[in-house]
């Protein structure tokens, strides 16, 4: 259903944030699109993706961040546009590319775009990438709306090729994962050419001193180009009581504050567009019109910081001023902002009331919210393979009984660490995390250690970054059982093909590597299942678990039923047969119910017995073969 | 509808899975046709797994909202879900929010273990009516299932919800976007689903 192809300047349009960063992509002639997919930052790639043959763009879905900073690097270097996406976690893999790249510069506009989640909505942290962009020396830019991250998308392209160097942006979940009115502005012909690299000239960091020298002039020039960007704004009285200086989402949710507040006339909101370098000018001159500046930026405090260090420098000018922000505790150190959170800092400064509603409501909501909200913990989608896959393990582990665990990364799967994996999972972190957990664990037998570890992976993880950690495994002989869960899809964020699938980000039919060929080219042992097979499952698990020595892979294959659901009608009708179930009086603790706990299954006080939530089940059929009383009746459709 | 408001804040809300991004885009999409500056904000991260999602849709004539609507400033709440229009209103309601909630629970996997209580529907009226000036209770996912598929509630819901004009959006300006979205079986489909809707709070 995507429309950023339409060719209609002047249509307004409903997009997403990042759909409007792939129009403004397609408006800036960009030629070569690149990502590892990951939450909040998907959609830009895959909808460049679904419009790759009739824009005439190569797409990519690469294996890893860095590989798909690369890959756009050499666009770049042989004159074309390109654009690499990435979530905030994929901005450290890039970034031993990346704190290169910086050095060597770049040809045609390349612009590199993070997507930050802040409260950590799908992410494993809630780390903020901008000082990536400090850290490279390197210009970054933040929209604070849907039009703007069109146009800065836009712009960006032809600031990265002005300078030669990769030019940053940065995206949060309210901008690139909302949607809003963007007009759209025309798509250039196509200019025909000829991708070419120079061979004269050697792209690399050397000489480092002078260019790492030039990267610090470039930061001299960016300034004074930011300081007359369109993207820098300024809003309010012109000598505030208070400065708002903020970025990124916080422009609007502070505008809503002031209105609710009715601090319009008193408090000046002044939003950077251009958050580094920093466009001293301009701040300096803003800063010199108040006594007191509130910041409110996502989510650490990189505006905070960076504007006190240019108030030192210019104190003698401006004079002292009050700083409100993270530092002084009127804003939360963690999680992302709201308008409700500016109204709470602008109260306590200005020391005014505000009752968003009245005691008695809010009394009666927190009644509410304490007593009838039950929790709604993630958990597999019914039909989900991962759900048999943990179930097996988990009995595999019981019957070894050596207190064995789970490691794992990102994925998922990684709900695995709740009670949907029985919290078999016990340490992970990235990706590929698990792994090499495992491989670590399994080199402490002499030290004492006797615990069998068990490393969940997913199948496009195993691509990204377990595959080093399966090759260090074999290579220093570490006794471990990997398992790969291959459901066919980078699921967790919408079923993205992966180099197993046989299919490419441009729709083009590829031979799929295959995961157990590559193990076993490592010198892994490797054993393959169905998880919806239960007993065989367990019983290869337990195999790995009893074989002592080397790297043992159980790939567990069965594709997601997100996507089996779309292309197949459900196997199976599953209902309970009231008359075999005995209910409470089950010497099973309700298996099916409390333990298994597919959400298509549901317990019915009324009769104390097992029912299917028929608008939930997929009829995939497992729990028939949970019920130790054979209640669980399946039957083909 | 009071002529004079420039403003409206519409929460779509419900689990994963029914359908509620979709609903809250369609809906957008109808309002930026119309001229209005629309902004959804989306936590769908985890839809497909269980939790709950809610989308926050915001429209002014005059400019761009933020994408989180403030504590207390709900007007409309449309729930697939019973506990979750609950949720909703306990952070995003006020007295003279008007909620529109669909009756068949899906029950989260910690009431299925037995570890969480589910609230009896009737509890949950009365604090639904506690806590907004009206709400209107519509069977969205039992009729959706007699028409063939649960999926169809989210448009059932909104049918029910443009017949209350409570919004600046007429039921024809959304079949509209709809036709411009689906093709034959499908918009044939989700036409009738409107139409249910509407006709449930004609009745």
């Amino acid at each position: 259903m995507s429309t950023i192809d339409l060719n209609a300047p002047g249509k307004e349009l409903l997009l997403m944030g990042n759909e409007a960063i792939a129009r403004g992509a397609l408006e800036a002639g960009v030629k070569v699109c690149t990502a590892y997919p990951g939450t909040p930052s998907t959609d830009i790639i895959e909808n460049l993706a679904s419009v790759a043959k009739s824009m005439g763009l190569y797409v990519e879905w690469s294996t890893n961040e860095k590989v798909a900073l690369e890959v756009a690097s050499a666009a770049s270097f042989s004159g074309l546009r390109s654009i690499c996406a990435m979530k905030q976690n994929g901005l450290n893999v890039a970034s031993d590319y990346l704190l290169s790249l910086n050095l060597i510069g770049i040809e045609a506009g390349l612009l590199l775009v993070t997507c930050d989640d802040p409260s950590a909505h799908s992410s494993s942290n809630e780390q903020d990438s901008r000082p990536f962009a400090k850290l490279a020396d390197l210009p970054l830019l933040e929209p604070s709306t849907f039009q703007e991250a069109k146009e800065m998308t836009k712009w960006a392209f032809a600031l990265s090729e002005e300078m030669g160097i990769v030019c940053l942006m940065r995206g949060v979940t309210r901008t690139s994962h909302a949607r809003g009115n963007v007009t759209l502005g025309p798509l250039p012909p196509s200019d025909g050419r000829k991708a070419w690299f120079d061979k004269s000239r050697q792209r690399n960091t050397n000489p480092i001193f002078q260019k790492h020298d030039q990267l610090h002039r470039n930061l001299i020039r960016l300034e004074e180009i930011f300081a007359a960007s369109p993207f820098n704004q300024y809003i309010g009285p012109e000598r505030p009581d208070v400065l708002i200086i903020t970025c990124g989402s916080g422009w609007l949710y502070s505008q809503e504050a002031l209105e609710l507040l009715g601090l319009e006339d008193a408090v000046g909101i002044f939003k950077i567009g251009t958050t580094w370098p920093l466009p001293t000018k301009i701040i300096i001159e803003k800063l010199a019109k108040t006594e007191k500046v509130l910041f409110i930026e996502e989510v650490d405090s990189f505006l905070e910081g960076n504007v006190k260090e240019l108030a030192a420098d210019f104190s003698g000018q401006i004079g002292p001023k009050t700083f409100f922000g993270k530092r002084s505790q009127h804003i939360p150190f963690f999680g992302e902002m709201n308008a409700d959170r500016v109204i709470d800092a602008l109260r306590k400064i200005f020391n005014m009331r505000y009752q968003a509603r009245s005691p008695e409501y809010e009394a009666q909501a927190a009644e509410v919210a304490a007593k009838m909200l039950p929790s709604r913990a993630l958990g597999f989608c019914p039909g989900c393979s991962h759900r048999a896959s943990y179930w097996s393990i988990k009995n595999a582990l019981q019957l070894d009984n050596r207190q064995g665990f789970a490691t794992y990364d990102i994925g998922c799967y990684a709900l695995g660490r709740g009670p949907a994996g029985y919290y078999l999972l016990k340490t992970g972190g990235a990706m590929g995390t698990g792994t090499g957990l495992a491989s670590g664990f399994g080199k402490l037998a002499d030290f004492g250690f006797a615990q069998p570890v068990v490393a969940m992976c997913g199948d496009s993880t195993f691509f990204h970054a377990a595959m080093p950690a399966l090759v260090n495994a074999c290579y220093n002989k570490s006794s471990i059982v990997m398992v790969i869960l291959d459901n066919s899809a980078t699921a967790m964020t919408g079923f993205q093909p992966h180099p197993g699938v046989g299919r490419n980000a441009m729709g083009e039919e590829v031979a799929p590597v295959e995961i157990e060929a590559v193990c076993r080219s490592f010198g892994a042992k490797v054993l393959v299942t169905d998880p919806f097979d239960l007993d065989g499952t367990k019983q290869k698990m337990l195999q790995a678990l009893e074989d002592p020595v080397g790297a043992k892979v159980v790939i567990m294959r069965r594709k997601c039923q997100m996507l089996k659901g779309k292309e197949e009608k459900p196997p199976y009708k599953v209902r309970v047969n009231p008359e075999i179930c005995i209910g409470d009086d089950c010497g099973c603790d309700r298996l099916c119910t409390r333990v298994f706990k597919c959400p298509g299954l549901m317990w019915d006080k009324k009769s104390a017995k097992a029912r299917i939530d028929e608008v939930i089940c997929v009829g995939c059929g497992v729990c028939v073969e949970i019920c130790p009383e054979k209640a669980i009746i399946k039957e083909e459709m | 509808m009071n002529p004079q408001k420039d403003s409206y804040n519409l929460i779509i809300t419900g689990v994963g899975g029914q359908g509620n991004v979709l609903s809250s885009q369609l809906i957008g999409q109808a309002f930026v046709h119309k001229g209005y500056f629309t902004t959804i904000g989306e936590t769908y991260g985890a839809s497909q797994r269980g939790g709950s999602v809610m989308s926050h849709i915001r429209i002014s004539l005059k400019k761009q909202l933020s994408p989180l609507i403030p504590r207390g400033k709900a007007d409309v709440i449309a729930a697939l879900e019973p506990v979750e229009a609950l949720r909703v209103l306990t952070h995003y309601g006020n007295p003279e929010t008007v909620a529109i909630v669909n009756t068949r629970p899906i029950y989260p996997v910690d009431v299925i273990a037995g570890n969480e209580e589910y609230p009896e529907l009737a509890e949950i009226k009365k604090s639904l009516e506690t806590l907004s000036r009206k709400v209107y209770y519509v069977p969205a996912t039992d009729r959706a299932m007699e028409m063939g598929s649960a999926i169809l509630g989210n448009m059932i819901m909104i049918g029910a919800l443009l017949e209350l004009k409570l919004l600046p959006l007429r039921i024809e300006e959304f079949r509209h976007t709809l036709s411009k979205n689906f093709n034959d079986k499908r918009l044939e489909t989700n036409l009738k689903a409107l139409e249910e809707g509407s006709k449930i709070i004609q009745a």
